[in-house]
């Protein structure tokens, strides 16, 4: 896949010669120091990432943290004060104004955390806005602009007012508006933290599964971790301006790249006070050594999906058989399981907490078994369903409160 | 100390001076111009029969701001302001409102639009504001008739500098005032700066934009009626002829005219304002 952004050193520097920050980050000092001494505001520091063409880029951070500014210096809505960010091999950074102007009509799309609807425009008005401006002949825009309203649900409301819809739904029309376009690339400014959990939780959906049908490029900004895993192909975790981690979800909960990171996970991780129990699910096949064979073990795995199963022997877990084992032997016209049989996997205990469950499915393969004081298989836990599991939980409590 | 004295004075009058010397002909010609045009206007508006305009002024009101209040105050306070034979008066005072806020609302407005999207230009032109708004209005009146002689045109001259503040200040308040973020948005798409303002920021200025514009005409009519010191007739003209023969009741006549044209101004342009605000 192509790299359809690449940002590369940027900083944004505000205040009078801001030349002077890049040196002083350059030396290692921090936003505080830079702050105290000079009286610049480091918006974004030494910022370089990439985002590949049809993924879902989160660019999450607390308040503060400069991911604002960082996705405004992408489309130089704030201009930059040194680095390159390249979309489709052209340098953003370096166009004049008009050339700026039809680089922004052609390529970016961009959604606001508060909206940012015309007030003055009927629904259809706002959603046809950025064609309008193209100078399209008024019948093809309202033509585009009405499907585009239609894709995110709001067929029937085209004549309304923004200020007679509701917060869900002023931002799918921020979401059409910027879908009409047909650009290739979408920035979202913490398009849904402005909306209440189950709309945002709705929203969400609706954006996964637009993004299956239309395969835009996303940058989207959010300071929540579960929007992070839910959305994010990967996320880059920004603090003070620096970008400080860049990977997939499980990269960042497994292996947090510094204290900040593992904190900032670690405080909005509801894991701490899961246990193994909650988070396991029922293991859709076993084999008994007693009974089956490499083939029927195969079969087994076959049948349920999945590239390995825990094998019990007299109720208790025994151990764990890969399936190009399993087909291996099957050629070799073996009988038994045991020759093949692997013991080298994780046991955790149903109270073990997810937290500690994170660097035991780092280091594996397998899926983790869960095991009783006596040894029998209570679940199994793998890393899409922990992950799941978890934001599933979370959102479920969010609700509650 | 007594004997120095820094000429302030002296040199505005030479500046004066010599633009009356070396361009009075051109503000002249254009006296001539005008003044027939105020003519024509008022020739015009009292073509018919008075009966006639005072229907058509009740039927506008009624249809800018659909209240049958203010449409049966119209009709009832201009049938008075006729009863007290101050028809003509009152047209001309009208006329000359209207020409001076036209021109007031020519100049103010793009010159609002140009202090909003410039700094230099917002740093210059409000000073001046400030200047023209908190010198006495009658100052005015004194360099307007040696450009454009005693009449109607030295008064639409020193109403439009006296009425041009709000319009300025207010179009430039209300540019200011759209959404940093509605701005974004439009940027954000691509908007040239001809479309950002014409699509985005004049009409979410426009009810702020109409405020402005409301009270450019009721300083434009408060001026008139000082005009008529300097030749303006008109309604002013008739208060102006009572103080000078002592005859309060006159005076007072033409004080309820102006009071009732004053409000029925307002009260439309308040309407017209109100009405283009939009949802929000």
């Amino acid at each position: 896949m192509n790299h359809k952004i690449e940002v590369k050193n940027l900083y944004k520097i505000f205040g009078h010669q801001p030349e002077r920050g890049i040196k002083m980050i350059e030396e290692g000092r921090s936003k505080d120091d830079i702050m105290l001494e000079t009286k610049l505001g480091v918006g974004v520091a030494n910022a370089s990432f990439y985002v590949k063409e049809g993924e879902i880029l989160v660019v999450m951070g607390l308040s503060g943290s400069g991911k604002s500014t960082l996705v405004r210096c992408i489309n130089r809505l704030i201009d930059p004060t040194a680095g390159q960010v390249i979309v489709d091999g052209t340098d953003v950074v370096t166009l004049d104004e008009e050339g700026l102007r039809k680089f922004r009509q052609k390529h970016f799309g961009m959604v606001f955390q508060n909206f940012a609807l015309f007030p003055h425009r009927t629904v259809v008005q706002n959603a046809e806005y950025g064609l309008e401006i193209q100078g399209m002949d008024p019948e093809e825009r309202k033509e585009k602009a009405m499907q585009s309203l239609e894709q995110v649900g709001l067929k029937g409301w085209e004549d309304s007012y923004p200020s007679q819809l509701s917060g869900g739904m002023q931002q799918r029309v921020g979401l059409a508006r910027a879908l009409a376009l047909d650009a290739d690339i979408m920035l979202m400014d913490e398009a849904f933290s402005a909306l209440d959990p189950l709309i945002r939780r709705d929203m969400q959906d609706e954006l996964l599964s637009l993004q299956d049908k239309v395969q835009k490029t996303i940058v989207f900004i959010s300071h929540d971790l579960d929007e992070a895993l839910k959305l994010g192909d990967r996320i880059v975790l920004m603090k003070d301006g620096f970008i400080v981690q860049e990977g997939t979800a499980e990269e960042i909960l497994t292996a947090p790249a510094n204290d900040y990171v593992a904190k900032f996970v670690e405080e909005v991780d509801m894991s701490k006070v899961l246990t193994a129990e909650s988070v396991m699910i029922k293991p859709v096949a076993q084999a008994h050594s007693e009974t089956d064979g490499p083939r029927a073990a195969l079969r087994k795995m076959e049948h349920a999906g999945i590239s390995s199963i825990f094998v019990r022997k007299e109720k208790k877990l025994f151990g764990i058989v890969t399936a190009t084992d399993a087909a291996e032997a099957a050629e070799r016209g073996e009988r038994s399981l045991e020759k093949i049989m692997i013991q080298n996997f994780h046991r955790v205990s149903p109270d073990t907490s997810a937290n500690d469950l994170f660097p035991l499915l780092a280091e594996t393969s397998f899926p983790l078994a869960v095991v009783d004081e006596n040894d029998r298989l209570k679940g199994v836990i793998i890393k899409g369903s922990l992950l799941a599991k978890l934001s599933e939980k979370r959102l479920k409590e969010k609700e509650l409160i | 100390m007594a004997d120095f004295r820094i000429p302030i004075g002296d040199s505005i009058e030479a500046t004066i001076d010599f633009f009356v010397d070396n361009f009075a002909f051109i503000t002249k010609a254009f006296a001539e111009v005008t003044e027939n045009g105020i003519e024509i206007l008022v020739s015009v508006m009292t073509f018919s029969h008075p009966i006639v305009l005072i229907l058509l002024i009740t039927a506008l009101a009624y249809y800018l701001t659909k209240s049958y209040g203010l449409g049966v105050f119209t009709l009832l306070g201009l049938l008075l302001i006729w009863n007290m034979g101050l028809w003509d008066p009152t047209v001309s005072t009208l006329a000359l409102v209207l020409i001076s806020t036209l021109f007031a609302i020519i100049i103010g407005v793009p010159l609002g639009i140009l202090a909003s999207i410039s700094t230099i230009s917002y740093r210059i032109i409000m000073p001046i504001l400030d200047f023209m708004q908190t010198m006495p209005a009658f100052v005015y009146l004194i360099p307007a008739i040696p450009f454009f002689g005693l009449g109607p045109v030295a008064a639409i001259f020193s109403t439009v500098i006296f009425s041009m503040p709000p319009a300025i200040r207010l179009t430039c308040l209300g540019i200011k005032q759209v959404p940093s973020e509605l701005v974004e948005a439009a940027d954000a798409f691509g908007s040239s700066k001809a479309q950002k303002l014409f699509k985005l920021q004049l009409p979410i200025a426009t009810p702020t934009i109409m405020a402005g514009i409301n009270q450019t005409i009721m300083l434009a009519l408060s001026m008139v009626v000082i005009a008529a010191m300097i030749g303006a007739k008109g309604l002013g003209g008739e208060v102006w002829k009572a103080i000078q023969r002592l005859q309060p009741g006159r005076g007072f006549e033409a004080g309820i005219g102006i009071v009732i044209v004053a409000i029925i101004l307002d009260r439309i342009m308040q309407r017209v304002g109100g009405k283009s605000k939009p949802a929000v």
